[in-house]
């Protein structure tokens, strides 16, 4: 597979701010990547440098094989964006805004039949002016026309916000449908359920650095399982294995965090002391990103 | 004109995109562009007809010219007058008008289709497209030409009967020094993140062109002062259109426009979108501001201190001109004659300094309603949704606001006068009272915004309608053969002259009444009607 995006070690500061600091990322072609991390991270910052807005200080940027920068011209005739805050002209309608971004890539009008079909299952009146739309439904504007677009790559930064779970759903089916269609899509987003149901890989980027990268199989594999166990006896170091966080005792029940990589050796000392009942939870999503959000990483 | 006609295709390079973002700009712009051209081309075109109307022989014209260059005042506001044929007092009275309108018209839409789409974060979508680097601002350029070749088209067009080469000399020197200015804001664009700032810059480059070019006006009588020619503004009318016109003066004009341009491309492709050359710097991490009043003094006393500067050394330099200025005459015979009837140096310095101070009063007119109105701009972008969902009244919000509108304006007006009467040096009690007598009337076009805004949300931008209506009555009505009672209809034209031998005080009183009852209802308006935009 070729690439369709591939970044290394990216660095671009506002002042005395580096929004980014060394980050790395790579989405292959026609996958559904989605890009992570906490609020003020650097996701914007780079999808920005991606669409050429910004210049980056230092490191390289490939966007479709082509320089973000020099050839962004050229690419945007094969991208469509989608912020995660879209502010619209006043005086203009709702579809005229959807025709313009489509013209603005230079291939003429949108199929009209797919247009009009995307419309209708967002639920949008294209006839009312900029003002009128609330926060929702201007994200449906930019959402239309993004779908409605016939283009390689789609960047969408926090696409959803504002949106009802009903027109979540209609999201979700247009980013399947576009994968299906073998469009590569890079998906920003805070919300976990969205981004288990569509991508393949995600990365997620904190302190402007890529911290952590593979399919969601992989990343849980690096994360924590909890147990919660009865015991026969005595806990006996359990306590100071390796991988073992959290531990904490109340009588007969123990209750801990384990490595995943780890969990093997520290069942093995579990099943010693004599189990009773034994409840082992998989890492959620949540927990998963909560660690990667709050902890200090070791690079 | 559709946003749905055929498309265009988009050629690669940095102004790939240019046809669609100007059809875009051209769209947006649908009702304002022929308002202004209109406006502007037709008000300098109707001059033929209502000072052919006011001066019909030659004989008058002759007179009108001749007392029109013995006094000061009229040069400051006007320049001298080369040519005494209808064309030539028509270039006169209107050309310095119609320049600087075109100006401040051309620098409006040039940072409104620039700036402002990057501080609203709309061009970060837009350049997603394929747009190249250069294409917004050739777009709003593009945009600021077609308003100004329509102003240039209906300025000759209008006038051809007098002459079509003195026509075609105005309208090109009207509508080129809209291109200038239009020039000017794009490069300040490229300066700041904050469009009120971009507009503020270049109209402030504008009112310091129209300062020179008033100062070199009123200390020469021939036209030719070394301060004319630096001004932009100036250049409009050493094209001396009517009068043997100096054809390459145009040259001047048009390569002020191209040098600004092609600086303002050189920085618009090597920026980031949304950035500037004077980036922002970070703020307070803790906040102080604890009330609404605060909060609108925070927010509005940049603008304060801009105004006040200006209007500070504008008093200056006005106030240093009025001596000399009012004793040059010019070689003419007649109108020594007339210079003398007009009650001499002593007068003629009386009327400009008077002059003088209702021009400044009809501008802090312009700040007053700009004041008033960021309430209703709060309102409309929702940030006064947040503070009225407090324990804030609407009236408290407000009145943080309007307290600033109207002591700001006192505080201008009272710069300006201290300018005034510092640079000149005699008589500091009438000269300090000749600006700050201005108030009332700038109270009452204050009090018209908050009533407006207070009552009829979506007309309240009509205030700056108002405010522009009375500077256009001061400044070109009495050569508009209106009816008086269109005359009367600007406050300005009821006060007191000041420094002069006569003055009523009951219009004072009268306006200030006026301003507090249109306040009053305003308020209340704004306490019944629906919050939102």
């Amino acid at each position: 597979m070729t690439k369709a995006i591939s970044v290394s070690g990216l660095h671009k500061s506002f002042g005395r701010t580096h929004a980014l600091a060394g980050l790395d990322l790579t989405v292959e072609a026609g996958e559904v990547h989605g890009f992570l991390g906490p609020n003020g991270a650097g996701k914007s910052t780079a999808i920005r440098v991606l669409l050429g807005l910004l210049r980056p200080d230092s490191g390289a940027a490939r966007l479709l094989g082509r320089d973000p920068w020099r050839d962004a011209v050229e690419l945007h005739r094969r991208i469509a964006y989608v912020p995660g805050d879209v502010t619209l002209w006043r005086n203009l309608s709702g579809g005229e805004v959807i025709d313009l971004y489509g013209r603005l890539r230079g291939s003429g009008r949108l199929d009209g039949a797919r247009r009009a079909e995307l419309i209708e299952r967002f639920e949008l009146d294209p006839t009312k002016k900029g003002r009128t739309y609330s926060k929702g439904n201007r994200q449906k504007v930019a959402l239309v026309a993004a779908f409605a677009a016939d283009v390689d790559l789609l960047v969408l930064d926090e696409p959803t916000s504002g949106l009802d779970p009903l027109m979540e759903e209609v999201f979700q089916s247009c980013v399947e449908e576009a994968r299906d269609r073998g469009r590569t899509v890079l998906l920003s987003s805070h919300i976990l359920s969205e981004v288990e149901a569509l991508c393949d890989r995600i990365s997620i980027v904190r302190k402007g650095r890529t911290v952590e990268s593979g399919s969601l199989a992989q990343l849980r594999h690096l994360t924590r399982t909890s147990v919660t166990a009865e015991l026969a006896g005595p806990p006996d170091s359990l306590a100071h294995l390796p991988g073992v966080h959290g531990f904490d005792v109340r009588g007969a029940r123990v209750k801990f965090q384990v490595d995943t990589d780890k969990l093997d050796a520290v069942l093995r000392s579990l099943t010693a002391s004599g189990v009773r009942s034994l409840t082992s939870t998989p890492p959620t999503l949540e927990e998963l990103f909560l660690r990667h959000y709050t902890d200090e990483v070791a690079s | 004109m559709t946003l749905a006609g055929t498309a265009v295709p988009a050629r690669s390079g940095p102004l790939a995109g240019t046809g669609v973002l100007t059809r875009l700009a051209l769209r947006r712009d649908r009702l304002t562009l022929p308002v202004w051209a209109l406006v502007t081309g037709g008000l300098v075109a109707s001059g033929a007809g209502s000072l052919g109307g006011l001066y019909s022989t030659a004989a008058e014209r002759a007179g009108l010219a001749a007392s029109m260059t013995a006094n000061s005042s009229m040069r400051a506001l006007y320049g001298p007058v080369f040519g005494d044929s209808l064309g030539g007092l028509v270039a006169w009275r209107f050309g310095t008008f119609g320049a600087v309108l075109a100006a401040v018209a051309s620098l409006i839409v040039v940072v409104r289709h620039t700036r402002e789409e990057e501080e609203t974060g709309r061009q970060e979508m837009l350049s997603a497209g394929a747009v190249g680097r250069r294409a917004p601002l050739t777009a709003a350029l593009l945009t600021a030409l077609v308003l100004n070749t329509a102003v240039a088209l209906l300025v000759t067009a209008g006038l051809a009967g007098q002459g079509a080469a003195g026509a075609l000399a105005l309208g090109l020197a009207i509508g080129g020094t809209g291109m200038v200015f239009a020039a000017t804001a794009a490069l300040a664009a490229q300066f700041t993140e904050s469009a009120r700032l971009a507009k503020g810059l270049s109209a402030a480059v504008l009112g310091l062109a129209f300062a020179l070019r008033a100062a070199g006006d009123s200390g020469r009588a021939d036209g030719d002062s070394v301060l004319t020619w630096l001004s932009p503004v100036g250049w409009a009318e050493h094209v001396r259109a009517f009068a043997g016109e100096r054809w390459w003066v145009l040259l001047l004009i048009l390569a002020a426009a191209l040098a600004q341009t092609a600086a303002a491309y050189v920085l618009t492709a090597r920026r980031d979108v949304g950035a500037s050359f004077f980036p922002t710097r970070p703020g307070p991490a803790e906040g102080r501001l604890a009330t609404a009043g605060a909060l609108a003094w925070r927010l509005q006393r940049g603008t304060l201190l801009g105004w006040s500067l200006g209007f500070l050394l504008g008093g200056l330099v006005f106030g240093g001109m009025a001596e000399g200025a009012a004793g040059i005459v010019g070689d003419n015979e007649r109108a020594r004659e007339i210079f003398e009837r007009m009650g001499g140096q002593s007068a003629l310095t009386d009327a400009f300094l008077a002059t003088m101070a209702s021009l400044l009063g009809m501008l802090a007119a312009l700040y007053a309603v700009g004041s008033v109105l960021r309430a209703h701009g709060e309102e409309t972008s929702g940030r006064a949704e947040p503070l009225l969902a407090g324990s804030l009244g609407r009236l408290r919000w407000a009145a943080g606001h309007l307290v600033i509108a109207f002591g700001g304006s006192a505080l201008i007006l009272l710069l300006g006068g201290l300018g005034l009467t510092l640079a000149y040096g005699h008589e500091p009690g009438p000269v300090l009272g000749a600006a700050l007598v201005q108030l009332p009337a700038v109270w009452t076009l204050a009090g018209l915004a908050v009533l407006l805004w207070g009552a009829a949300p979506k007309t309240a931008t009509a205030a700056w309608g108002a405010a522009g209506l009375c500077l256009a009555l001061g400044w070109i009505g009495p050569a508009l053969d209106l009816p008086q009672t269109v005359l009367d209809a600007s406050p300005f034209g009821h006060l007191p002259r000041l420094p002069g031998p006569d003055v009523v005080w009951t219009p004072v009183l009268v306006l200030t009444a006026l301003a507090a009852a249109l306040t009053a209802a305003g308020l209340a308006g704004l306490r019944r009607r629906d919050i939102g935009g």
